[in-house]
This record gives C-alpha cells, structure tokens and sequence, in this order.
C-alpha cells in the first residue's frame, strides 16, 4: 500500500517540477518587451561601442596631418604575430643632420589578434585601439593599411 | 518455423554484434572537434575511446619563440572560456620568477575578473549542457545572462573572450569607473536569475532521471586519473586551488570549497551551480574593498626570466590549470608546458560512462564541461 | 441555432448537385476527389509552411529572440523561401544504401497525414470521410508512419539512423498503446465512433467538461502520448540531435528531406485536432451554463474558427513541452508508457465505463 502512495506521490512531484519550469518559460513568452535580440544592420546608428574596445590599431592624426610615431620600431617587436611592419627612411634635417624617420607603418589588420601589445609597447602613444568592428570585406588586400597617412609629418616635440 | 522458435527459445541470449560509432569529430554535443569512437551494442556504450588533435594549434611550441607577454596573450587561446585565469597563471610565474610583487590593487582586479570569468563559463556550461539533454531554450537563457559579464569584461579591457588583461606585472588597464557599479548590478540580478535555472533544469524530473546516479566517478579514480576542479570535488576529492595553494587575493577573503561526495552527473552539475552562488559571495567580499594604488608594477622592457623551473597553477573553471616554464636566461622561454584541466578529464570518460546508453554518454560530457582547445592546446 | 448558418453542408450539396445534372455519375466522382485531392494537398502544404514558421515565431518567443525576421515583414515569408531552397536541393543518394527502401520511405511517411486529415471535421459539413469507425480509422492509419520512419532508419545504411529508426519504432509501438487507450476512453462516454457524431453529441458541453475527471486524466494522458507519437518534445529521441546529429533522416536531403519535416508538422496537427474533437468539442462554440447572452455571442464565431482556435491552443501547448523540458532517454520514454501511462489508462477506462454506467456525467 505504501508503495502504491508512493507511486502516487511520484507522478504529482513530477508533474509539478515540470510545470515550474513550464511557468519560467511562459513568463518570458508572455513578456515580449524582454526579447534581447538587437536587429544589428538597422540598428547600426544607435550601437555605440566601449572607448576602451578593441577594435583595430590607428595612428591618430592632428588637423595638421601630423602624428607622433618616431619609426622606433618597439611596436613591430611587441607584436606576436608580425602584423606589424615599419619601413623608415632617412632624411636630412634643416641642421644637416640624417635622421630615420617612419615612410610606412604597415598594419595587416588580417593577422591581428587586437591584443593590444603594440598599444602598450608604443614610447610615444603614436597608436591607438580604434572602436571600429565592421572589417568584413571583399577584397583581402584592404586589411593591410598604412597607418600613417600620405604625407603626413611626425608632430613638433616628439622625443626619439 | 517451429524450430526457429525453438532456437530461439532454448538459447539464453539473442546474440548482438557491436558496432562502432564515431561521435565528432563534427558533431553537436561534442562542443568543438572532439572524435569519441564509441563502441556501441545497440544503445549501450562499450567502449569510448577519445582522439584528440583535430583542433592542436601547438601553442606550447610557438610560445617557444615569444616573448613572455606575448605568451600571455596566446593562452586566451587555449581555453577561451577561462581566459582570464589562462593570462594570470602565466603572469604569476613569470612574476614570481622574477620575484616581483603585484600591488595589492592588481590583486584584487584580478581575483575578481577570475571570478566573473569563472561565473560567464559555468553559465555557458550550463546552456550548453541544458542543449546537450536537449532544452534548446536554456542555451539561450544562459547566453542572455552571460552577456552582461562580457559587457563588463568589454568596458574594462576592450575585448569579450580573448581578454588578455593580465600582464607580467599587473592589469593592462586601470578598472572603468563604472566597473562597481555594473559588477554590484550584476550581481543582484544574476541572483534573481539563478534559482530560474534551478526551475527549468536542475528540478526537472525529466532532468534529474538523466543525470542522478549516472556516470559515477569515485574518489579513487578522480585522484588516479588526476581529475581536478568542479568534476574532481564532486567525487569528494578536494583540489581547489584557491583553496590548497591561495594567490592573488584569494588568501585575503572567506569562501567555501564546495564538495560532492556522489560523484554522478547530477553532483557535478550541482556543484557547479553551487559554485556559481560561491563566486558572487567571493566577488562581493572584494568589489567595495579595492585598494587605491597602482594597477601595474613598471616592469623591463624586455622581460628576462633567470634561468631555471617554474611552475604556477591556478584554478581555472574547469579545474587546476598549471604552467610550467623552463627559462634559459633568455627573453623566450626554453619549454613552456600547460597542465590543462580538460585533457585529465576527458580520459576519465572511457571508464565512467562504460554500461552506460548513448544519451548518457552526452550527459556525462556536458556535465565533465569539456573545452576542446583546451584539452589539444 | 445560430452558428448553423456558417454550416457548409449546402455548398458542398449545392457543387455535387450542379455536377450531378450536367455529367455522368462517374466524372462527378472523378472530379469530386480531384477538388478534395487537390484541396487537402493544398491545405497540408500551406498549414505545414505556417506551422514551421509558427513554430519558429513561438520558440524564439519562448526564448526571447525574435525569429526570422529578414524575409518579408516579420518573416512571414521565410518558410516559402525555406521550402524553394528545399526543392532546388539535390536529392544526394548515398553510395551503399537500400536505393528502392530509402526512397520509399519518404513517401510512406508523408501519405500518413494524408490519409488520416480525411477524416476530420474541421467546421460543420466540412469532411470527406464520415465513417462510423472514424476513431478506430485515425489511430490505425497513423501508426503506418512508423514503418516510413523504420525504413528511413534502416536503408539509409548509418549507424545514427538505425539507432534513430529502431528508437522511433519502439517509442510509437509504445505510445500508440496509450492513444488507442485515451480514445477509447472517451468513445465509452461518447458511445461511438463516428466522428462527425461525437462532434454532434458535444453540443450541449464538451467531452472534457462533460466527462469532467476521467477525461481530465485521458486528455492529459492524450497530449503526452500524443506528443510522444509525433516525435516532438521531450521525446525526440529518433532525431534527438546531441546524440544523433539528426536520427532517422541524417542522410536525406532535399524534397526527401522536406517530406519527413512537413509529415511531422501535419502530425502535430493531426494529434491537435484528434485532442480537439474527442475532448474540445471540435467545432462547436464554447457554452456556459445558461448564460443566454454569453453563448449567443460565442455563436456568432464561426465553427471553422473555433476549430483553429482550439487546434492552436493544442499545438501551442504541445510546442511549449518542447521549448521547456529537456530530452527524455529511451529506456525511461518507455518507462513513463509501461509503468505509468499504462496502468493509469486501464484503470480510467474502468473509472470511465463506471461512471457511464451510473450516468455521473453531465
Ligand atoms: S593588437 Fe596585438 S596583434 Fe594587433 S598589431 Fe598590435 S600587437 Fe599585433
Ligand atoms: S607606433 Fe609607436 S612603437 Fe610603433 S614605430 Fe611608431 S613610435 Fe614606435
């Protein structure tokens, strides 16, 4: 007899543990206004990213076409997987001194883990993590990039 | 006729022929490229035996030629849902190789993003778990809570799984100013969300019928085979390594190791729920006591570890995660060697879900939380 | 009353009386089947699409998503698409199976539906089949579906399959046990099997009410075994996708594919409307009482909106199983059939006969 009750007593518990779970799953049926999804491509204008994301390596550049990347190199050697690349040049200064400075720092946002070493390696915060995330892209050779824009100058003051 | 029936009737047993099955490496509960080759008579499992390396990327080796901050950066990699605890291990030995000591600040961040990584892997675990045995809904239930730690994780560090916000040293960032707030704000509401997962899930008959008494690992095996973390404590073997070995600020705070003594998949399961309550207590002692200070130590240029053996172990979510590094005086390491929690794991699996059905065998692999990358590395 | 005048019984009278006088017997009937043929084709085909987009809409809202989105507005479109992708498909035959098995089985599948949505009353005077055994019709002819499914499993040549056939097999065998057994149960209090009759003897309350906790339990116990038959749920153990990638139909592809996904979706509104007539009265209005008022404005509803209104009740229940619970394991589905279902069946049908027998219900 004992057993039976038991029996009994098992099929309510059971019943019971499962509509528990199915009150949980009616509450967020009935509750439409918490849906998470964002509809991404139109919701583009108001997506606002994180200032601290990692999004990509820039060289910010002033209204005067000027940065402050000094072609040290620190970064090329911070980086893990050789996505960056500087190419300096000599030039001669008004003294008549030669002096090295960057022609081209090449960035193969492909390779890029956004690990932000380079970032951290940088003497003279020449460079900097970009909010951008959209990189999808057709051609392969856009996701190289030179940083530093044509003829742009390194900035007054800068300390090799 | 008669004599089939007769034949069939005098011999004790129908004779059945195993077959092998490969489960993976494509396959969905496997969580990654994982092969089980499982041998199989008619549902009851026979033999598993698991092949790894569809997914080897040879981390230990590359990090051969790396510098020890770009080590840091690799073990994201490996397993991605314990990143941060992967990027902490290696900047502790490097940091105790070099005898430096962290500020008290850094120690404190870094507890608490541990423990925040720890909480956004147990919530994926338990989604992916909950689709494994074939709740669709909880998956998403839990991806849903996961992302406000990832939000977190993002505002402080710029990035959502590969963190890489341990240095050698300290943090790579100072804390957002609105890291408190959000982590308190969390917090309130995941406590609000968890006895939901207990609803849908763990009281579910359905639910406990495919776990309980299913997969049994002993004390003896957990120990033999070197199974650690929330899989090892539920057969009542104690190795959490906050506990046996403190770092960071785990010393400074009051928590408790939570234990099983049954050693099945529901144990596991529940253990890990429980310590996701244990996780919020410890973030909750730590978050308004963050020291002021600095949030890194200055360290060389180029890091040179002197020469000799170090090893550190940290409690990764899936359980003692150990690096091993042999440095030659040189800015690269000579070996580098991780003890990943996942690969002790996984080789229990032939043993435990032997007699046991097919179904099963996915039960006591979501419940063991394997990480593939992690396992291959 | 009221809600005969959305009777169809004179359109139907009205087309076979206009065929009737201008072509010979035989065309009449000819081209009677052809209109219900292709009628029924078209309705499984339209209700099987809205139903895989329902079911789309209904779990991303269980699990607060939204769904498709993208083709058409809220994606009504989107199984269309789904369904032309389908068609355009290859049909892969894979190397070493059954050829003559493995194509057969799709079809055996999909007559299924077919064959058993003739006998449904979906509004007053709309019915093909209105056999005296109709009950005993629907569950005979739904369990042919599971040799389709056992084919499927066997002549695909993969080990998935097999193991997802024979678990199919042995879960239908089961549950269809305790479907015969719920119905029966309620053909004791109907005291018979003509469906259009049990709608009819509905109209002054339905079964469920009427036969108020006997019925409760086999209307219950309907549903469960019902979703059990369907492969839905909890107990999609055939096609159970973290052990079997996606069981019995793991290698068809394409239409062969489709037929497998719309029988299963047809299936559940067979089940549906089965619980619907036998329990919910099928399309009769809901009646209170002597609320004069209330039942003159239920009236008003046409029957055939009714009949969906209650279909859809079911179906959502059923799909709410689904997006809940996780997935039973074989040796506990049949469990839950042999040592609970069961003996609960014998003895509400012994509850049931009694109770009729001493005239407690209403
Ligand atoms: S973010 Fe990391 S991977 Fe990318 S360029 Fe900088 S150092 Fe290299
Ligand atoms: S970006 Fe910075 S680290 Fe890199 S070359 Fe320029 S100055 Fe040096």
């Amino acid at each position: 007899m004992k057993s039976f009750f038991n029996y009994i007593a098992e099929i309510f518990s059971g019943i019971w543990t499962l509509l528990t779970g199915m009150k949980i799953t009616a509450k967020y049926f009935f509750t439409p206004w918490r849906n998470v999804t964002q509809q991404y491509p139109e919701n583009r204008d108001t997506l606002v990213m994180y200032d601290r994301f990692r999004g990509e390596v820039i060289m910010p550049h002033n209204e005067n076409n000027e940065h402050k990347c000094t072609g040290c190199g620190l970064c090329e050697n911070a980086c893990p997987n050789g996505s960056i690349e500087i190419i300096s040049k000599s030039i001669m200064t008004e003294e008549g001194k030669k002096k090295r400075i960057i022609d081209q720092h090449i960035y193969h946002l492909g390779m890029c883990t956004f690990c932000n070493l380079c970032v951290r390696a940088c003497p003279s915060d020449a460079i900097k993590m970009g909010q951008k995330f959209e990189h999808a892209h057709w051609d392969r050779s856009t996701f190289t990039k030179v940083l530093n824009q044509p003829g742009s100058k390194i900035m007054e003051g800068i300390k090799e | 006729m008669a004599e089939i029936i007769e034949k069939l009737i005098t011999t004790d047993e129908i004779k059945t022929d195993e077959y092998l099955v490969n489960i993976g490496p494509q396959h969905p509960s496997t969580h990654g490229v994982l092969r089980l080759l499982t041998k199989l008579e008619g549902e009851i499992v026979h033999n598993v035996e698991p092949h790894i390396g569809y997914i080897h990327s040879g981390i230990e080796k590359m990090t051969e030629a790396l510098s020890y901050p770009q080590i840091v950066h690799l073990t994201d990699r490996m397993d991605y849902l314990s990143a941060h605890m992967n990027n902490e291990a290696v900047c502790l030995c490097v940091e105790n190789a070099l005898q430096v000591e962290v500020p008290e600040r850094v120690k404190y961040i870094r507890t608490i993003f541990d423990e925040l990584q720890r909480l956004a892997s147990h919530q994926l675990w338990w989604c992916a778990s909950g689709m494994d045995l074939g709740a669709l809904t909880a998956f998403f239930y839990g991806l849903r809570d996961r992302e406000d730690i990832l939000d977190i994780f993002e505002e402080t560090c710029g990035a959502r799984l590969t963190l890489n916000y341990s240095v050698p040293g300290g943090v790579m960032f100072d804390i957002h100013p609105n890291f408190q707030k959000n982590v308190k704000a969390f917090i309130t509401k995941f406590r609000k969300k968890l006895p939901e997962y207990d609803k849908l899930l763990t009281d579910n008959i359905i639910f406990q019928n495919r776990t309980k008494g299913i997969g049994i690992l002993s004390k003896e095996d957990a120990i033999a085979y070197g199974v650690t973390g929330p899989t090892g404590r539920a057969s009542g073997f104690s190795c959490d390594v906050r506990k046996h070995h403190p770092y960071s600020a785990y010393p400074y705070i009051k928590f408790e190791e939570k234990m099983g003594t049954e050693g099945d998949s529901f144990t596991r399961w529940k253990l890990r729920m429980d310590e996701m309550w244990e996780s919020m207590n410890i973030i909750e002692q730590l978050i308004d006591n963050i020291p002021e200070g600095d949030f890194a130590v200055k360290m060389k240029g180029v890091i040179k570890l002197p020469e000799g053996e170090f090893y550190q172990r940290v409690e990764s979510a899936r359980g003692e995660f150990g690096v091993y590094i042999v440095s030659d005086g040189k800015k690269n390491p000579y070996r580098v060697k991780f003890r990943s929690p996942g690969f002790s794991n996984l080789f229990t699996i032939n043993h435990i879900a032997k007699g046991w059905k097919i179904a099963d065998l996915v039960a006591i692999m979501a419940t063991f939380d394997l990480v593939i990358p992690d396992i291959d590395r | 009353m009221a809600f005969e005048k959305y009777d169809f019984t004179p359109i139907t009278q009205s087309i076979h009386q206009g065929l009737i006088e201008n072509v010979s017997p035989l065309l009449t009937t000819i081209i009677e089947w052809t209109i219900i043929g292709v009628l029924y084709l078209l309705f499984i085909a339209v209700f099987g699409l809205f139903l895989v987009y329902a079911e789309r809409k209904v779990c991303a809202a269980f699990q607060q998503r939204l769904g498709p989105m993208r083709v058409g507005p809220w994606g009504i479109i989107q199984t269309i698409a789904d369904f032309i992708k389908l068609l355009m498909k290859e049909l892969i035959t894979p190397k070493s199976v059954d050829k003559f098995l493995y194509n057969l089985a799709p079809f055996i599948v999909i007559i299924v539906p077919f064959l058993t949505i003739s006998v449904i009353p979906f509004a007053p005077g709309l019915q093909s089949l209105d056999f005296d055994i109709g009950i005993f019709f629907v569950t005979a002819v739904s369990s042919v579906g599971v040799i389709g499914v056992l084919l499927a499993g066997w002549a695909s040549n993969n080990k998935y399959s097999l193991i997802g056939g024979m678990r199919s097999g042995a879960q239908i065998v089961s549950y269809e046990l305790s479907v015969g057994m719920s119905l029966i149960t309620m053909v004791i209090l109907a005291g018979t099997m003509q469906v259009s009759e049990i709608v009819e003897l509905q109209r002054g309350g339905w079964f469920l009410f009427k036969g108020h906790i006997p019925a409760l339990i086999a209307f219950t116990i309907f549903v469960i075994a019902g979703t059990a038959e369907t492969n839905r749920g909890p107990f999609d153990l055939a096609e159970a996708e973290s052990e079997l990638t996606a069981g019995f139909h793991t290698e068809y592809s394409g239409i062969k594919f489709a037929f497998f996904f719309l029988a299963e979706y047809i299936n559940l509104f067979i089940v549906s409307a089965m619980a619907t007539i036998v329990f919910l009265g099928g399309w009769m209005p809901f009646h209170f009482g002597d609320w004069a008022a209330f039942n003159n404005v239920m009236d008003f509803i046409p029957g055939l909106v009714w009949f969906f209104l209650k279909v859809f009740g079911i179906i959502f229940l059923i799909m709410w199983f689904k997006w809940t619970f996780p997935r039973l394991r074989i040796d506990q589905i049949l469990t839950l059939e042999w040592k609970y279902l069961l003996p609960i069946n014998l003895f509400n049908i012994l509850l049931m006969a009694t109770m009729v027998l001493l005239g407690w219900h209403w």
